[in-house]
């Protein structure tokens, strides 16, 4: 894998090359092997390695970039040329700023706020994970499933890679990590459970515990019932939450707002959501992963989005608070300040946040309280093919998948028919009776997050299928 | 590029591999969006590297490296072969690939125009010029506009003795524009939703796009949404223009006769199928008027599921999918062809790039029209009461294929042959053959696009692949509209 001295050396051959007012590189890539496994074999097994170097130039305000994943002279410098061809033809950009240098990256006067180093995220057993090592881990699912007489399948995936800025300003952040992930699926005649786990630390993966888990859900949803559709009260466990709420988040971003795409135009500081929901972003926090930089190298703040259901904060790349600052909106969206949360330059979504991290409640409870305080209500184990179907109300669509119960009485009774929901977010997080400690979660639909379980009062239930 | 490839091959089946194939992939790529008046992104890429991928002890192992130097190809090969046999590990008996005789061709996408050949600034200037036109109408409060265009070198040799080298072009361009107000949200796009219409071809579609020429009318259509009334819920015949049935051929046939997902090889991430092997040349998948095929020949047209050979140097083939209703076949590779009683693959693997493993992906999966000359104009004249849809803008369905929900754009009432008002928020949900058996008109060639997907998503890691769907506006009886909105 690239190290920060190779990443430095290719750094300053570019400049070298470079005739452009200023020039940023960033550098992504490494190793990643993933096992895949299905009808209890291993039917994938795949590992590549790759280095991404992409440029930036600007000339006079106009910038563009270009990418390559060649390293040596010739190509580093066509990347340059392309890089400075494609800026040269763009029109000037008033509201493009200078670089930051290491200063304004890493600097803030409010302390309060200022990102902290985050702990190491780099694990030498993780990184030293072999393709026989994965191999046996899927043996030990497998043999879970054969044990239930169930068929498994999924993936026990491992990764190292980096994340590097530099640029001619002086600015130079790297960031390395390791993630091993495991997801399983079990499936039996009429059912199918599943879960899914990832760490940058593999000793943090309980791959057996998790096939336990995922072959229970299958054996209790056999003979699935159906009932009709409606609104019901719905347990979500971790990974269906942050798979339905991850749709949001793309709207806490000072470019939607300006857009007039976000839906909180006209709801920062109003009390959108229950007096129960605070969400923070925070890549420093233990169980969150990625770099703590942003696409121009300024380092991430912690931040508080939703305090006590009040809209607080949206996120800002550098380019948008200082267009936010010159806006019809400066007095109306709340603080204003370059976040670390944006993209890399030049693009037009601007920032979002990507370490969601959902506060603890006052009484946090365990799936089983929630079920055990239930009358009639659904238990949903994960969400699958959500889409927004409204922009402005937020509601989403989408399928229960892997595990659906009926809960009557405080227990769970039975298996049920999967089925679609039309649900507004902003009634979904209205409605949350309870939730459990979060934790680390991770799904098929959005990203990694630090999530509880909820327990949702009139959850929108429109139809079920036919499984 | 072959004597690179050369080295994969030989320590590949040095080390024991029993079969190996190593593909060396070069792609280029340019992307360029305006914004509100502004260029949002331009970027160029590139990308080059090998991969190799071995059976060995009878399982298969897949490696990828951007070192094309020979200790590194080397080293990639060898790798492969490790992973195999940790795969061997976990197996229930060995992969069987169905034989395919060897080959050596070259094969090239046809196009007019190269599309890098364009200069950056008639690009923009295109892109800005549409953008003038979208917030020129009053209350479009966001424009946003695309140009993508993208080239891919292939060299794909195999221990078979197949010796092959593609080169594909493909070129996509769209617009859409945006009008908040009121507390909603409106959004109408052309000439397709999430990121307009795309092609194999070179710059000469960004030409037949007339893009220019309709931006004033999707602006004003969507500042117009705002004041129509909400699309009623109900039974009601639909009318679905082409891209929209497009993407609804490409959910509910396209994934589901996907022999991989029908065997269970994608159950923990993408899903399975409904269409069990019991159902091939049984099920009544949809009404007479239904043909649908898989075709990535140069012939069916310039989609994005068009080629000359596929990753593992099968020729492009046409399979027929659904013949007059009844489901006829799979979409299947060397591995999987032997589970439907082929003796040959349907020539469907594709890799998203170098680093990727080839996986069965949809080529063109295309509703043939109908024979009867008929226009989208007769077809509304002929509908008594009915709601004609257009353009996606949201879709859903389960993880077996069952289940699914659209949105569109915009929708239209018809009454006694006539669109007699716009209506708002249309969506409309079902279950896919019941869907399918409701058809009961399609409109002639004329009214045929060979529609384009460039972001379909499958594997792990996930591959994000093009695909094409051709479709003419048609017809169907009864069909649940407007749950989305129903109670949310």
């Amino acid at each position: 894998m690239l190290t920060k001295e190779q990443a430095a050396d290719i750094f300053d051959r570019i400049r070298k090359f470079s005739s452009a007012d200023e020039t940023e590189v960033l550098i992504s890539g490494g190793r990643f092997a993933l096992t895949r496994f299905a009808n209890n074999t291993i039917h994938q097994n795949v590992e590549d390695e790759n280095h991404t170097i992409s440029v930036r130039t600007v000339f006079g305000g106009r910038t563009a970039r270009a990418s390559t994943n060649k390293f040596d002279d010739d190509s580093l410098r066509r990347v340059v040329e392309s890089s400075q061809a494609l800026a040269k033809v763009q029109h000037p950009d008033p509201d493009l700023l200078p670089m930051p240098d290491s200063t304004e990256a890493i600097g803030s006067a409010d302390r309060s706020v200022r990102a902290t180093q985050p702990p190491s995220r780099y694990f030498e057993q993780t990184a030293a994970i072999t393709p026989q090592l994965r191999a046996q881990g899927v043996k030990k699912i497998v043999d879970v499933a054969r044990k239930h007489e169930l068929t498994t399948a999924g993936i026990f995936s491992s990764s190292e890679s980096v994340e590097g800025i530099f640029n001619s300003r002086g600015l130079s952040d790297w960031h390395t990590q390791t993630q091993a992930e495991v997801s399983i699926t079990m499936m039996g005649a009429d059912s199918s459970g599943w879960q899914k786990a990832n760490s940058p630390d593999m000793t943090n993966l309980d791959p057996l515990n998790l096939a336990e888990i995922a072959a229970k859900k299958a054996l209790d949803s056999a003979h699935p019932a159906e009932i009709p559709a409606g609104k019901y009260t719905v347990i979500l466990e971790p990974a269906a939450v942050l798979d339905i709420v991850g749709f949001m988040f793309w709207d806490y971003s000072g470019t939607a707002l300006l857009d007039k795409r976000s839906f909180l135009s006209g709801r920062i500081g109003s009390q959108l959501f229950g007096e129960n929901i605070t969400i923070w972003d925070d890549v420093t926090h233990p169980l969150q992963t990625g770099s703590p930089f942003d696409g121009e190298g300024m380092r991430r703040l912690r931040l508080p989005l939703v305090k006590n259901g009040v809209v607080k904060r949206v996120v800002y790349a550098r380019g948008t608070a200082a267009r936010m600052k010159n806006s019809e909106y400066i007095d109306k969206v709340g603080r204003i300040e370059a976040t670390g949360h944006g993209f890399a330059l030049p693009n037009e979504v601007g920032e979002m946040p990507l370490n969601i991290v959902f506060a603890a409640a006052q009484n946090p409870q365990t799936l089983a309280q929630m079920i055990a305080s239930t009358e009639r209500g659904v238990l949903v184990t994960r969400l699958w093919y959500i889409r927004e179907v409204d922009p402005y109300e937020k509601i989403v669509t989408g399928m229960t998948r892997d595990g659906t119960f009926l809960v009557e009485n405080g227990q769970v009774r039975q298996g049920l028919r999967n089925f679609r929901f039309n649900q507004s977010l902003i009634h979904m997080l209205s409605g949350v009776e309870a939730m459990s400690v979060p934790v680390r979660s991770c799904g098929e639909e959005s990203f990694d997050m630090v999530v509880p379980a909820m327990k949702v009062r009139d959850f929108n239930f429109t139809e079920v299928t036919k499984f | 590029m072959k004597e690179i490839a050369s080295w994969a091959l030989n320590v590949a089946t040095m080390r024991g591999a029993s079969y190996a194939d190593a593909r060396i992939v070069s792609q280029r790529s340019r992307a360029l969006t305006t914004k509100n008046g502004k260029v949002g992104s331009a970027s160029d890429a590139e990308s080059t590297g090998m991969s190799v991928r071995v059976l060995a002890d009878g399982a298969w192992g897949f490696a990828a490296s951007e070192d094309l130097s020979r200790a590194g190809v080397e080293a990639t090969a060898a790798r492969a072969v490790e992973i195999a046999r940790a795969s061997a590990q976990v197996k229930q008996q060995d992969v069987r690939l169905a034989p395919e005789k060897p080959v050596t061709a070259e094969w090239a996408t046809p196009h007019l125009i190269d599309p890098f050949s364009i200069s950056v600034e008639q690009n923009i200037a295109l892109l800005l010029n549409i953008d003038s036109e979208l917030r020129a109408v009053a209350g479009i409060t966001l424009a946003e506009s695309n140009l993508n265009f993208n080239r891919e070198e292939q060299w794909f040799v195999s221990s078979e003795g197949t010796d092959l080298h593609q080169t594909k072009y493909s070129a996509g361009a769209g617009y859409a524009a945006y009008a908040f107000a009121d507390n909603e949200i409106q959004k109408r796009s052309y000439p397709n939703s999430f990121g307009g219409q795309w092609q194999n071809k070179g710059y000469e579609l960004i030409d037949e796009l007339k893009l220019v020429e309709n931006a004033r009318r999707i602006a004003e259509e969507a500042v117009a949404l705002h004041k129509a009334g909400q699309c009623a819920e109900g039974t009601f015949d639909i009318i679905l223009d082409s891209s929209q049935l497009g993407l609804q051929i490409h959910e509910s046939i396209g994934h589901p006769i996907e022999l991989d997902r029908v065997l269970g090889m994608e159950a923990n991430f993408a899903g399975t199928s409904f269409l069990t092997i019991d159902k091939l040349r049984a099920l009544r998948y949809g009404s007479e008027l239904v043909n649908v095929v898989a075709d990535a020949r140069q012939e069916h047209g310039p989609g994005l599921g068009t080629f000359g050979f596929d990753d593992e140097g099968v020729p492009a083939q046409c399979t027929p999918i659904i013949t007059s209703g009844l489901f006829t076949g799979y979409l299947s590779s060397r591995e999987t062809a032997h589970t439907i009683g082929e003796k040959r693959s349907g020539g469907t693997l594709r890799a998203e790039g170098w680093n990727r493993l080839p996986m069965i992906r949809m080529t063109n999966i295309s509703l043939l029209p109908g024979e009867k000359p008929l226009s989208l104009e007769q077809l509304i004249a002929s509908t008594d009461h009915g709601i004609l849809m257009q353009t996606n803008r949201s879709w859903s369905i389960d993880d077996r294929r069952y289940n699914f929900q659209f949105g569109c754009e915009i929708g239209w009432e018809i009454k006694h042959g006539k669109r007699v008002r716009m209506v708002k928020n249309p969506s409309y949900s079902g279950i896919t053959t019941e869907f399918w058996n409701s058809l009961d008109a399609i409109c002639s060639r004329d009214e045929w696009t060979l529609w384009g997907t460039p972001n379909c998503g499958k594997g792990q890691p996930q591959q994000v692949m093009g695909t094409g769907h051709g479709a003419a506006p048609s017809r169907f009886r009864g069909i649940k509209v407007g749950s989305a909105y129903k109670g949310s």
